[in-house]
């Protein structure tokens, strides 16, 4: 790996001392080793080293890209930070298992010379959730803003106007119409992530986790939250997505033939419509989530990616500053939508008229997706990071849910027999 | 004067750097020594180190920059609700495999030897092929003949027999059958082709006396292939044993992913992955992992004791 690693980085410097004759440029081109578990961030950095190199002809970057299955990246990552030596200067290290990295004497760089100057411009949660004692040592690639998704079609043949829905006693009695009527149930639920749930939690000002970073399991917000969701599949107006979450091959078809009315799923979510629900084109309209009180925050950034520099990086200063660029610049943030379909972080970005451009979202939402997205733009708090975040989710992932919309358990039982486990279980 | 200058210019012959390999390639003494020097390297290399320092570790809360030894507590932090899931997931898992990956492939390559049995190669070779397979593959597959829709394999054939469709993978009971179908279609093959060798092992004289004081083919079975199979039994017993309780894999495909509803398909080793990978703390991980080794090895023993193996060579 590391012999590959040196002979690719000699061949691009061969080429570039070639190009360099060629053009009587003198910089020298930095190579940075990049590590994602993701082809498109590959396609993205790449971009970004292009328009860096036009705009900055003295400091040329190269991103030399490995991508690594997902689990395997984040391990190697870890091995080679605990140890010392192999990592690589800049990474992609993903929310779930960002905790991981922040844990003991952090080796990854403090980034907030680029990101300090920017916090205005940005979500600024999108930052927060990468930061240990007062530095960001992450970017995000995007909000990641928790929304609902409506089958325009289904709400229609019930006769409900997808707006009407302001809080969650309007979306139930919506549901209880649209069962009635069409005889299909009005949302989804997922026993296997967290995602379709989280928002019941951040809108009541609770989270997984406390403040100050401890499992936050059992508390009256989760218990109502829960309760909610288990009320209407007790009713029908709900049922367990199939498959078990909305990544399953299951869920897509079922979704995909009008299964269900909505779907509660952050902004990245429109991938997935897009890809695995061709036959839903032109029927999704992109809404604000309903909150219990009006007032509530009704969204919040679930998930992401946070792209680091390790101290094991040469030339800090330059992949900190080549960072910056790309995940915080206009530009950066525009490729970020264009390539990848996110909701950038740069919220100025969200009424450029540049996002208008047709692309497939674009043309597969019933509405601009952004419209959502600037109603709620000062109701996005931050979710609570800390090392407890990975065995709480855990936790979250494979009981909690599964008990309560599956199994059907008696709520509070749930809540105080899986606390009782989380604080028993080491981290 | 001219005389002594000469002798003293003729020393003894000191050995070449070539006599010297050729002295050493043909020690006896250090010959045996050689041969075994790969192996002994890469044990102490990959096996030995590592496992020191696993012990280590496992005393140890490990974080970059700041490891700090915390005498027992990976050990107290043991008493943890899903470790326990997963050592009873995996006792489970081992003492049904036993149950049905001995006696059942012992037969099969019975038959199999027979000489009244047709196509013998072609079943042979049926059988191993599961073993072939990746289980990255077969796991995938399994999942989706287990699949919780109307469609899939599974339900169909229970619908067939008028029962509702089963959400296989969500329950306890109906997911550690998969896991056990899994087992068996996997490593039936493999038990086969160690017990078909065991078999060749066994004199034919031993079959046509036996058939000339008029045992029938059960008897031959009881007091012949069944004393004659015992170490391969052992053996196979002994790898299964080590085999089911690190089952890792099967569970990781089966619910694409080290999560599985509830914890019902957690096992031991996935819970070290978990702990030490997937949450980071490395010296916890090392503690499960010795705890599993502990547990193994006390099984095998009382196994290997039980069944006599290693009273016997106590006597020799």
């Amino acid at each position: 790996m590391k012999k590959l690693a040196s002979i690719l980085l000699v061949l691009t410097m061969m080429l570039t001392m070639v190009s360099g004759i060629a053009t009587a440029s003198a910089a020298e081109v930095t190579t940075f080793e990049f590590w994602t578990f993701n082809e498109l961030h590959v396609e993205f950095y790449l971009k970004m080293a292009e328009i860096w190199n036009e705009q900055n002809p003295d400091r040329p970057v190269a991103i030399n890209p490995t991508v690594f299955p997902y689990d395997d990246m984040h391990n190697k990552l870890l091995i080679a930070l605990q140890s010392g030596t192999g990592a690589p200067d800049i990474v992609d290290i993903e929310i779930g298992k960002y905790a991981n990295f922040l844990m003991g004497e952090t080796q990854l760089v403090p980034l907030n010379r680029v990101v300090e100057p920017e916090l205005d411009n940005i979500v600024k949660s999108r930052v927060d959730i990468y930061a240990k004692d007062g530095n960001y040592y992450g970017i995000c690639f995007h909000v990641g803003a928790s929304v609902t998704y409506y089958n325009k079609d289904i709400l229609d043949a019930a006769g409900i106007d997808a707006a009407s829905i302001v809080t969650w006693d309007d979306y139930a009695q919506a549901g209880r119409t649209v069962l009635e009527k069409t005889g299909v149930p009005m949302c989804t639920m997922e026993t296997n992530d967290p995602w379709s749930f989280w928002q019941m939690l951040t809108e009541q000002g609770s989270d997984l986790l406390t403040p100050d970073g401890q499992p936050n399991v059992n508390t009256p917000e989760m218990a109502k939250g829960l309760k909610f969701y288990q009320d209407m599949i007790t009713e029908g107006t709900a049922v367990v997505a199939p498959g078990g979450g909305h990544h399953a091959e299951e869920y897509y078809g079922f979704m995909n033939a009008g299964g269900a009315a909505s779907v509660t799923m952050p902004f990245w979510y429109m991938g997935r419509f897009t890809d695995y629900m061709p036959d839903l084109k032109g029927k999704i309209l992109v809404m604000p989530n309903p909150v219990f009180e009006v007032g509530q925050p009704r969204s919040v950034g679930l998930g992401g990616t946070g792209t680091s520099v390790t101290n094991q990086c040469k030339n800090q200063d330059l992949a900190v500053d080549f960072l910056g660029f790309a995940k915080l610049s206009e530009e950066g943030n525009l490729k970020i939508w264009e390539i990848m379909g996110f909701d950038p972080i740069r919220k100025a970005l969200w009424t450029n008229e540049e996002l208008k451009k047709p692309n497939k979202f674009i043309d597969y939402f019933a509405n601009f997706p952004f419209d959502a997205l600037i109603q709620v733009q000062d109701e996005i708090p931050a979710i609570v990071v800390s090392e407890n975040l990975p065995k709480t989710m855990t936790a979250i992932r494979s009981s909690i849910m599964y008990r309560a919309f599956e199994a059907m358990e008696d709520i509070p039982t749930i809540l105080a027999e899986e606390s009782a486990i989380l604080e028993k279980t080491p981290n | 004067m001219n005389a002594t200058v000469q002798h003293a210019a003729k020393p003894p012959r000191k050995p070449t750097n070539e006599t010297t390999l050729r002295h050493f390639g043909y020690n006896q003494k250090l010959a045996p020594y050689v041969f075994v020097a790969p192996f002994i390297f890469t044990f102490l290399l990959f096996f030995l180190y590592p496992m020191i320092s696993t012990v280590i570790m496992s005393f140890q809360n490990i974080l970059p920059n700041q490891v700090e030894f915390i005498g027992l507590r990976n050990y107290i932090n043991l008493n943890d609700p899903i470790f326990f899931k997963a050592l009873s997931l995996n006792l489970r898992y081992t003492f049904f495999t036993l149950l049905i990956l001995i006696p059942m492939p012992m037969l099969l390559a019975v038959l199999l030897d027979s000489k009244l049995m047709r196509a013998r190669n072609f079943y042979r070779s049926t059988l191993f092929i599961p073993a072939l397979t990746s289980v990255v593959v077969a796991g995938t597959i399994f999942r989706l003949i287990f699949g919780e829709m109307p469609g899939s394999l599974m339900n169909q054939l229970v619908v067939l027999f008028g029962a509702k469709p089963i959400k296989w993978l969500k329950l306890a009971d109906t997911s550690f059958i998969a896991l056990i179908m899994l087992a068996t279609w996997r490593w039936t093959g493999v038990n086969i082709l160690y017990f078909l060798a065991g078999l060749q092992n066994i004199p034919r004289e031993l079959y046509e006396s036996a058939e000339i004081d008029g045992a029938n083919a059960w008897q031959r079975f009881t007091r012949i292939v069944f004393p004659m199979l015992k170490p391969v039994t052992i053996y196979v017993l002994t790898i299964s044993i080590y085999g089911g309780m690190a089952m890792f894999t099967e569970s990781y495909m089966i619910f694409s992913g080290n999560r599985s509803p509830n914890n019902i398909g957690i096992t031991i080793v996935g819970y070290l992955y978990r702990k030490a990978f997937e949450e980071n703390n490395m010296g916890y991980g090392s503690a499960i992992g010795l705890a599993l080794l502990l547990i193994v090895m006390i099984v095998n023993v009382i196994q290997l004791y039980l069944n006599g193996t290693i009273r016997r060579e106590k006597k020799v």
